[in-house]
């Protein structure tokens, strides 16, 4: 199936949604946000993401929608180019090449063929904003190195620059100077703070800016909070400014509302505040949106807004102040210290979410599932204030029991620690609290495994402290005859000569305890809590451990802090052998023997793929990340890759993900997630009309499987046929919207002259149209029915052998069609 | 967008017997009357009519007591000998009782000299009881009988010869007139029937049975003897259903409770247990200075009557329900504000707006949400909370605490707020529990108000009152450590079996070195 079997790192986990603002198209029903090399167009009732448009090669760094046709978007991004896209079928109109780095993009109602950006020229924090000619063209591809300058000396974010007044003028911010540029006048007024000369530390500089779309009025955003009106800014001397202030952190973003009436900030309080006739008593709050807010937008319409937040979420607001959809992404705001895990329930990357939470993420459709509140409190968003951190979370007995630890630490000798236990309940398909322990340990909390063992008949559980001790718990029977209740109690308490104890790890089995206890592994059995064995290489501190599983589970592996890797046989209590490595990544694949360690040098990052018995790794990829590699984890697969090549066997049942120190998550593929995500939305697309109830999806499935059989048999006697997509003439014509099409009469010859095959094939070939309308006839029909006439067309097949290919085409491209079509739904069934 | 989170308030353990409804009900009783009996009470048995006296048999005289005397008012003490199990019956107009001369005598609970005296026993009467027509009585004495009497006309209707020892204790069914069961030391509880003239059933206890017990649907039967109570199923012909051994010593008595959920049993270890009818679990244990010999519940419960060896009869009465609205209710709206449009049925161009439910904040977490720090800190460091529930005032200052604002909170107050916080210090300052979390806000004070110290006696008085408390606690840790360090030298001196040891430490996590200027 993969011929071209080549490796590469490729992000996943999807790109920051709130880079720039979000842009609602006209009618408030999609909203668009950039994202990394994408434009992702999501709908606002349904929070799904409808399309994916992509074809930039760097980071996308503005979107408008084009003034003059509502249906198109225009993109600009550090690969120098704007692009205009339809974002209803997703398909890229146009390519503009501009041939600087873009760093904003601005469109204005009145200049009908121009749009505006910030481009650097000379030195690298000087940005100007630049209007640029995008000419009439026919073409896909067009240059346009017409430029002309507006102003000079600005800041590069989007949000330092505001068109108002339906673009008679653009105000710009940086530090503490205001600059209006006129374009009728052409001329520019710079208003600059008074305060700001006369303190060295004044905290007032700019930080956004926002037009008025009426009046000419202008509102700008400080660093201290307050929010200045200007108005009469077409006089030097004349102009006056209002004061608002509610916000005591600086202020992140300002937004008029469509007619002006309101003003929307927000910052790092969480709060959006609606100031109302901009006056300073009419205001109303939306409190609590669980970080700061970043970028606020607002739909033409005027229905919605929206404000794109830190940890990666958009939530569209109504007019009315209530949150009616969150578009959440992986949620890289806060540091990971629980590392990866997988859920073994519903195989989602959980790991530490907003603050006191953990996410789960599922990473075949590039989604958050949910937020798990593990501290419960209430979060105060505040600069230098200590929040309680969840700083270990592991699963255990098959997804039916969570183990977290949430620490605060104040001062040294200030340590609040809390050690819950959370039980899956299958009726409300979530984790409830069944234990809190108070200071489980004396001291931080450095390791925490449960038991995995298959046989194991009462869950255990294993912390590790830097006090010296590790804590066996255990489940008991807590019931009595008011109540049924499980609770665990701690078992068993173990140290050795008072060393730290800094990692745990069961055996596959359960039988064995490994305790590293800084330098030396301790082995414990799991039956008495009897020291059976240590090893000591004196080799630094065991930063890793772990045991070997399936055929290797005789060995343990240890990683140290000095570079060593060292492995350990059970059976004769020796060192098997031992590399000099810098370890800063192991981790076991549950589904093999392989384990992936992932060390550190100056050059980068190298992943290692071996196996406890043989020192020779399987697989070596040099320099996956500059930078260095936090967490890895191996996630299971839920269809099988067939890789033949030796050195990528390791990859067929599980994949390797894992977390570098700027929180970008990689995997190891043959292509992009973002790639394979396509089919799903293009599907959605195809099928729009078609209802997507379970029970489609039940029916997909079993006519997906009918036709593989099906296509089986076809495909020993197939003979290799251009598919209409793969002529590129139709595509084109089925691919570019009807209103840039030319006439109908002028495509009509060019387009049946590519539907002719060869000799044999001519006469019958019929227009496309034709066959399309068929086909969704066919698709319509029950299921029974599609099976009949599936069962005669192979009949008819076999009857009339060699010299009906034509026929044979006709009805396997049918067949194809459907096929496809079935293909995919498959695929959002998952 | 999620709502406010209340702050969650610390939860610590409470030590020794858990509160479950079946203490609470068994501890809501007034401290016992003791009434001094001339003998050992060998017998108390409560009138199932109001109202509710009860006959206490002691030594040689019967003595009636109403619910709330501590007189009897009436005596039976026509006997020779020492009389036996004074019982009521169901109409409380007759009482019975035996003798250790082997007679029966039935008396009218107004009268004085006996109405009826059954003889025919040769041995001490031990166990007399009145079936469920009123009209017989059954008596089981020392000479191994077991005797079905006629009132009318005195007569003796039957005699059971099957007992081997002696029959010590009995009870008639409730349900039918002819069933009775008997208990003997002959280990065996018999069943007889007034039918057949013989006994129907007969089970085994193992040990000499000293009470049983018929449950009022006759289903259930509870022996008692030796250490041991059992119970047994008699619709299935006497199977075993639980042995029960909780007590050290033999059990000598067994009552129901009112409501039939619960079985009591009083035995000579000075211990009444509360077992459980369902799941036969001990649920609640009362104790007594005495051996105990006999035991009733009055009616609904009300009065515990517990008769000991010392011939001291303990009778606790129930307490009153407290009346707790005397206030004047505050008006309601009436009842037809909530019914309005309840009968509206949904048009089709309505619009259903729900009006999301409102979540009950307490007074200090609506403070919280809206940022009113030191307000909030004001309500709980009111008496009532610091008082009762001293660990909502300590959760609320880790609280404001963690929200960076506990300085704010604790500044800009009079002598007499400051004063209020102190005293909540002192009081609980000492506590391990509370320790990290107040040390620190004692810190934050001593900052606060070090400047304006010697302006206030009062203040003043409190900062030395704390100041001694450190050094005091100083001290107390100074001595745990030391013998924490002695009882290390003791462990290092001993064998050591077992590799691994376990050091419990004792600490109260109270280490922090504190100066307390005034």
């Amino acid at each position: 199936m993969v011929e071209r079997e080549c490796v590469r790192v490729v992000r996943c986990g999807g790109s920051e949604l709130n880079f720039r603002r979000a842009v609602f198209s006209a009618d408030s029903k999609y909203i668009f946000c950039v994202s990394g090399d994408f434009v992702k167009v999501y709908s606002t009732a349904t929070e799904e993401c409808v399309h994916i448009l992509q074809g930039h090669r760097n980071l996308v760094t503005g979107i408008q929608l084009n003034p003059n046709n509502h249906l198109q978007l225009y993109s600009c991004s550090f690969d120098g180019t704007i692009k205009l896209w339809d974002y209803v079928d997703g398909i890229l109109i146009k390519t503009f090449i501009v041939g600087h780095k873009l760093h904003a993009l601005f469109t204005v109602a009145h200049a009908e063929d121009s749009v505006f950006v910030t481009i650097n020229k000379e030195k690298p924090d000087i940005f100007q904003l630049v209007s640029v000619k995008l000419p009439k063209s026919s073409s896909q591809e067009i240059e346009s190195k017409e430029l002309s300058f507006v102003l000079d000396y600005i800041n590069q974010s989007p949000k330092y620059i505001a068109f108002g007044n339906e673009g008679e003028y653009v105000a710009a911010v940086r530090d503490f100077s205001l600059s209006v540029y006129f374009f009728k006048k052409k001329t520019t007024s710079r208003f600059t703070l008074s305060s700001s000369r006369n303190k060295k530390h004044a905290k007032n500089n700019f930080t956004c800016v926002a037009c008025h779309p009426k009046e000419d009025c202008i509102a700008t955003g400080h660093k201290d909070g307050k929010i200045r009106l200007w108005r009469n800014f077409d006089d030097d001397k004349k102009y006056t400014y209002t004061c608002l202030h509610w916000h005591h952190d600086m202020v992140m973003d300002l937004a008029f509302s469509v007619t002006g009436t309101s003003l929307l900030s927000g910052g790092r309080e969480s709060v959006l505040v609606e100031w109302r006739d901009a006056a300073e008593k009419n205001k109303e709050f939306l409190p609590r949106l669980g970080a700061t807010i970043e970028h606020i937008s607002v739909s033409p319409a005027g229905d919605l807004f929206c404000t794109s937040h830190s940890d990666n979420k958009i939530i569209v607001i109504h007019r009315n102040l209530e949150a009616s959809a969150v578009i959440q992404g992986l949620v890289k705001d806060s540091n990971i210290f629980t590392g990866l895990m997988i859920d073994p329930r519903t195989k989602a990357l959980v790991l530490n979410g907003k603050p006191g939470h953990l996410q789960f993420y599922s990473l075949q459709s590039d989604k958050q599932l949910y937020n798990l509140d593990i501290v419960q409190q209430e979060y105060i968003n505040d600069y230098g204030l200590i929040q309680i951190e969840l700083t270990k979370a592991a699963f255990g007995c098959y997804g039916n029991w969570l183990a977290t630890v949430e620490q605060r630490q104040e001062k040294e000798t200030e340590l609040e620690l809390q050690m819950k236990l959370w039980m899956y309940n299958k009726k409300t398909q979530g984790f409830v609290l069944n234990t809190k322990v108070n200071m489980p340990h004396e001291d931080h909390i450095t390791a925490l495994c449960f038991c995995n063992a298959e046989k194991s008949e009462n869950p255990t559980l294993v912390t590790a402290s830097k006090d010296g001790h590790f804590k066996v718990w255990i489940l008991t029977d807590d019931s009595d005859i008011y109540k049924k209740a499980v609770g665990w109690t701690c078992d068993f308490v173990g140290s050795y000569h008072k060393y730290q104890a800094t990692n745990c790890c069961f055996s596959e089995d359960g039988s064995l305890l490994a305790v590293s206890f800084e330098e030396i592994v301790t082995i414990w059995d799991s039956e008495t809590w009897e020291l059976k064995c240590t090893f000591c290489q004196r080799a630094g501190k065991i930063r890793h451990l772990c045991f070997g599983r399936l055929t290797c589970s005789k060995y343990l592996l240890g990683a140290t802090e000095n570079g060593i890797l060292c492995c350990w046989n059970l059976l004769s209590c020796a060192l098997e052998w031992s590399a000099k490595l810098n370890v800063r990544v192991m981790e076991p694949d549950l589904n093999s023997e392989n384990i992936a360690a992932i060390s550190h040098s100056s050059m980068g990052s190298d992943l290692f793929v071996f196996k406890p018995s043989e020192p020779r790794p399987l697989y070596i990829q040099k320099n996956i990340s500059r930078e260095e590699v936090q967490w890895g984890v191996f996630v299971p697969r839920d269809v099988p890759e067939s890789f033949t090549s030796e050195s990528y066997r390791w990859l067929n049942r599980s994949q390797f993900y894992f977390l570098t120190k700027s929180q970008s998550l990689l995997t190891l593929s043959t292509k992009s997630p973002e790639e394979k995500l396509t089919p799903t939305s293009k599907q959605l697309l195809a099928e729009e009309s078609l209802p997507t109830t379970p029970f489609y999806f039940i029916l997909g499935k079993h006519r997906q499987q009918q036709d593989e059989k099906l296509n089986a048999a076809l495909e020993n006697e197939l003979v290799q046929l251009p598919l209409t997509e793969n002529i590129p003439a139709i595509n084109e014509l089925l691919h570019t919207p009807a209103h840039v099409l030319p006439s109908a009469s002028f495509l009509c010859s060019m387009f049946v002259n590519s539907l002719l095959l060869s000799k044999e094939s001519k006469s019958a070939e019929e227009i496309p149209d034709d066959v399309d309308m068929e086909e969704e006839k066919e698709s319509d029909d029950s299921d029974e029915e599609n099976d009949f006439t599936e069962k005669v067309q192979d009949t008819d097949n076999t009857d009339l052998g060699e010299d009906i290919i034509h026929q044979l085409s006709k009805s396997e491209e049918k067949e194809l069609r459907k096929f496809r079509k079935v293909d995919y739904s498959w695929i959002t069934a998952l | 967008m999620a709502g406010y989170k209340p702050v969650a308030i610390q939860t610590y353990p409470v030590l020794g017997e858990k509160i479950t409804q079946d203490t609470l009900y068994w501890n809501n009783y007034k401290t016992p009357v003791q009434i001094k009996e001339f003998g050992a009470v060998s017998k108390v048995d409560f009138s199932p009519q109001p109202p509710y006296n009860y006959a206490v048999t002691a030594s040689s005289r019967i003595h009636i007591y109403g619910r709330y005397s501590q007189e009897p008012i009436k005596t039976f003490s026509r006997f020779k000998d020492t009389a036996y199990c004074a019982t009521f019956r169901q109409d409380g107009r007759l009482l019975v009782a035996g003798s250790e001369d082997g007679g029966v005598q039935l008396f009218d609970i107004s009268g004085r000299a006996p109405l009826r005296q059954f003889e025919g026993h040769t041995k001490a009467v031990h166990t007399v009881d009145f079936t469920a027509d009123k009209y017989h009585v059954v008596s089981g004495a020392d000479d191994y009988t077991v005797k079905l009497w006629d009132i009318p006309n005195s007569k003796e209707i039957l005699t059971f010869k099957e007992h081997s020892d002696y029959v010590r204790c009995g009870c008639a069914s409730k349900l039918n007139p002819d069933l009775f069961v008997t208990g003997s030391y002959d280990h065996t509880v018999k069943m007889f029937d007034a039918r057949t003239s013989q006994s129907v059933i007969s089970v085994e206890h193992g040990q000499p049975v000293e009470s049983v017990l018929l449950f009022p649907s006759g289903g259930l039967l509870v022996s008692a003897g030796g250490r041991y109570v059992k119970v047994w199923d008699m619709l299935k012909g006497g199977q075993l259903l639980v042995s029960l051994k909780n007590h050290h010593k033999t059990v000598t008595c067994l009552c129901l409770s009112s409501s039939g959920q619960r079985l009591l049993s009083g035995s000579l270890d000075r211990k009444v247990k509360v077992y459980s009818t369902t799941s036969y679990k001990v649920v609640h244990s009362l104790d007594y200075a005495a051996s105990i010999l006999s035991l009733a519940l009055a009616h609904e419960d009300e009065t515990i009557v517990v008769g000991m060896t010392n011939g001291i009869l303990s009778v606790k009465h129930r307490k009153s329900e407290a009346k707790k609205d005397s206030l004047p209710r505050r008006r309601r709206p009436a009842y037809r504000t909530f019914i309005k449009g309840k009968s509206y049925m949904k048009q089709r161009d309505d619009i259903l707006i729900n009006r999301p439910s409102k979540k009950h904040l307490e007074l200090y977490d609506r403070d919280l949400k809206n940022f009113r720090v030191s307000k909030a800190l004001d309500r709980v460091l009111e008496p009532s909370c610091t008082i009762k529930t001293p660990e909502v005032t300590v959760s609320i200052i880790k609280e404001l605490n963690r929200r960076g604002v506990l300085a704010n909170a604790l500044a800009g107050r009079d002598e007499k707020e400051i004063s209020r916080v102190l005293n909540f210090l002192i009081r609980n300052l000492s506590q391990p529990r509370f320790a990290p979390v107040l040390i620190n806000a004692a810190e934050i004070i001593i900052d606060i108000y070090l400047p304006v110290i010697g302006q206030s006696p009062v203040v003043d008085k409190k900062f030395l009152v704390l100041q001694g408390l450190v050094e005091k606690e100083i001290d107390y840790q100074r001595e745990l450590l030391e013998t924490l360090g002695m009882m290390d030298m003791l462990f290092a001196t001993m064998t050591r079996k077992d590799s691994t040891l376990v050091w419990q430490r004792t600490s109260g996590g109270l280490l922090e070195n504190k100066k307390v200027e005034s």
